[in-house]
């Protein structure tokens, strides 16, 4: 079931990096679970601890200032590579409601929106300009409202974002996407019928 | 006017939305690592899976690659998404090819090896790398794990049409230069995030005369330029590689798929949102420096300089991905030694790659104290190496040969480096801590890796075979 995304008014999170990929969000010793839950404890592990296991005191996430916050505000192509969504439920599980970035990988992307999580794309100079305000006065507060598409930095500096509209009325009501397709299931029978009769080489069966 | 990806696209809509369009899967392929939350959201929701006959399941990232695999496996989240699997697949009524099948292997290699991917088909698979499987002539994507469950219970998914980009490889490849290097250079040539919301068709008289291993190994990396589709024009090597594998049609369905099939290659006057050439006449064989694989440079070349980047974002993350590696400025690639070689993965572990692997490991000596792996993508591609005597030429030679499995690529399982580590990989990955917590990942095609595993450093493969 994904969660209904509601707005928030909450400390926006730092991280001044680019490509940060999947391997990095959640490293894949981590993925050894058939669980969506509990994943928040390998979020960024290489980066947050040392070797030893001991945090690294400079790490955002590990400031007093910006510990508690629920919006990340990152690098371009933010979420490359693997297409775990264990990095989403890991982002998710330690807090994380929505990512500002200039751009996203497609898979990524797509892997928040099913989990009701925020994936905001802002040009790079605004991101730069929020990520340099959250730099300079830890603590500052970012508000990332959907229903009316702004999000609005900690020196009240607005920012307009654009959404799909189908994406957007699932995140605001939480939809189950899998029943909304199955009342499509009348039109993928008809499909199926059609298309066994044009290419019926792509219907013997796999299994056995 | 239509571009092959755009043939299948429109032959595969249920139904349209405002943004997206409800498109119908032909093939699912399962693996242990991103299924299990789907298989337990279906079962909480009292769904079941719609076509299981048309999805076929492996386990391939969690398997050890030592033949006491079968006996028992020491980590017990990797046993237990095993299990898992095992339990799904039989359940559901859905193939599986477990451990000790002798079709096991990685998911990207096994769908091809069965047949079950051919050209015009949708296939999807919990995993990025899928995009492999466009070089038939497929929409073939990776998906996450809601997406994986969405197809189980629908067959189908809503997607967005992406934009259209052509790359166009020209020119003939020199002696020890391969896919590889040719996938290498149009990711530094586009960047990690180039392709992203593109679909890359690669054409041009390179590409047609590359065999399907090869043209799988260029669309297995597309994924790393960002885009998640790559597709190559399906042609008589593809009806070639296709005909008689266990789950291609046959006989009279045999034809007809021919006649299909060929209706299928882009229109002459096809639209294309983006158009890259890269010409590959004088080609050098190409390694990674950094921690993107889009930090590609000739093997000849030095470790770039980030003091010569004017954009500061690009600056920072070469000085950050250089301390990582625990590089300098200026170092030649070849001055740099080596601790471990991996020859495998969903990039370069099919029987091709084996073989070009051998070619260069034939009466040599891998370095001293040199850990390098081979390990064949399935159990079908092991079989038809031991055939050749491949497996014989690596032992001989002082390499490990090892049981199918995805292995070192990914960390997941026994086959990791340690922190520290140097590794000349011929996976697609160089990312901080891909092949283990702290180990330093460069990327190469398999003849150059063999030939750093005999160097004991990034070597010009060109001088070690001379």
């Amino acid at each position: 079931m994904r969660e209904k995304f509601l707005s928030l008014r909450t400390v926006g999170v730092p991280l001044d990096r680019m490509n940060v990929d999947t391997d990095a969000i959640i490293p894949a010793r981590y993925l050894k679970t058939i669980k969506r839950t509990g994943l928040g404890d390998g979020l960024f592990f290489a980066w947050r601890y040392d070797m030893d296991g001991k945090e690294q005191p400079d790490f955002p996430m590990n400031r007093p200032e910006y510990r508690g916050g629920k919006v990340l505000v990152t690098g371009e192509n933010f979420g490359c590579g693997s297409s775990r969504e264990h990095a989403v439920w890991a982002l998710m599980d330690f807090g994380f409601r929505a990512v500002i970035a200039p751009s996203f990988s497609d898979i990524f992307h797509n892997n928040c929106l099913k989990n009701g999580m925020l994936p905001v794309t802002l040009p790079a100079a605004e991101v730069r300009s929020l990520i340099d305000a959250l730099l300079a006065a830890p603590g500052g507060k970012v508000e990332v409202d959907l229903a009316g598409q702004t999000v609005t930095g900690p020196n009240g500096d607005i920012h307009a974002f654009g959404v799909a509209s189908f994406a957007k009325t699932c995140l605001l009501e939480g939809l189950d996407e899998i029943a909304l397709t199955l009342t499509s299931a009348s039109e993928i029978d008809r499909y199926e019928r059609e298309r066994k009769k044009a290419t019926p080489w792509l219907f013997l069966d796999l299994a056995g | 006017m239509l571009s092959l990806f755009g043939k299948i696209w429109d032959r595969h809509v249920v139904k349209a939305r405002e943004d997206d369009v409800l498109l119908y899967i032909d093939r699912h392929l399962v693996h242990e690592v991103t299924s299990p939350q789907a298989f337990a959201g279906l079962s909480a929701a009292g769904r079941s899976v719609r076509r299981p006959g048309a999805m076929l399941a492996v386990p391939d990232h969690n398997v050890p690659t030592t033949p006491d695999r079968s006996v028992r496996i020491e980590d017990r989240g990797s046993r237990e998404q095993i299990q898992a699997l095992r339990e799904n697949a039989l359940g559901a009524g859905i193939a599986l090819f477990d451990i000790d099948d002798p079709r096991q292997g990685i998911v990207h290699i096994i769908g091809p090896e069965s047949g079950l991917v051919q050209p015009g088909i949708t296939v999807v698979c919990g995993d990025s790398h899928t995009g492999t499987l466009g070089a038939f002539g497929a929409i073939a994507f990776g998906i996450g794990t809601s997406e994986v469950e969405h197809v189980l219970a629908t067959q189908a998914l809503w997607q967005k049409k992406p934009l259209q980009m052509r790359v166009a490889v020209n020119g003939t490849l020199g002696s020890f230069v391969t896919p590889k290097d040719v996938i290498l250079a149009v990711i530094a040539k586009i960047g990690a995030a180039g392709g992203t919301g593109y679909a890359l068709e690669f054409s041009g008289e390179t590409v047609r005369r590359m065999s399907m291993e090869g043209r799988m190994t260029v669309c297995n990396m597309t994924i790393e330029a960002g885009a998640r589709f790559g597709l190559i024009a399906p042609d008589e090597i593809t009806f070639a590689y296709l005909k008689g594998r266990p789950l291609a049609p046959s006989s009279s369905l045999w034809d007809a798929a021919v006649e299909y099939w060929k209706g299928l290659p882009s229109d002459l006057d096809a639209k294309w949102d983006l158009e890259v050439a890269l010409a590959v006449d004088s080609l050098e064989p190409h390694v990674t420096w950094g921690t993107s694989p889009q930090d590609a440079l000739p093997v000849g070349g030095a470790v770039p300089d980030p003091g010569e980047q004017a954009d500061p974002g690009e600056r920072a993350r070469m000085r950050r991905a250089l301390e990582y590696m625990a590089l300098s400025p200026g170092t030649r690639m070849t001055d740099i030694p080596v601790d471990k070689v991996f020859i495998g993965s969903c990039t370069n572990s099919r029987i091709e790659d084996l073989r070009a692997a051998a070619a260069v490991a034939k009466g040599r000596k891998v370095a001293p104290g040199m850990t390098a792996l081979v390990v064949p993508g399935s159990g079908l591609v092991k079989r038809q190496a031991e055939e050749e005597g491949l497996d014989q030429v690596f032992v001989e030679a002082g390499f490990q040969w090892r049981l199918p499995g995805c292995s070192m690529c990914l960390g997941m399982n026994p086959d990791k480096l340690r922190p520290g580590e140097r590794c000349a990989s011929t996976s697609n990955r160089n990312f901080e801590g891909r092949q283990g917590p702290g180990g330093r990942t460069h990327l190469m095609s398999p003849p150059m890796a063999a030939a750093a595993a005999i160097a004991g450093r990034i070597v010009d493969v060109r001088e070690v075979a001379r």
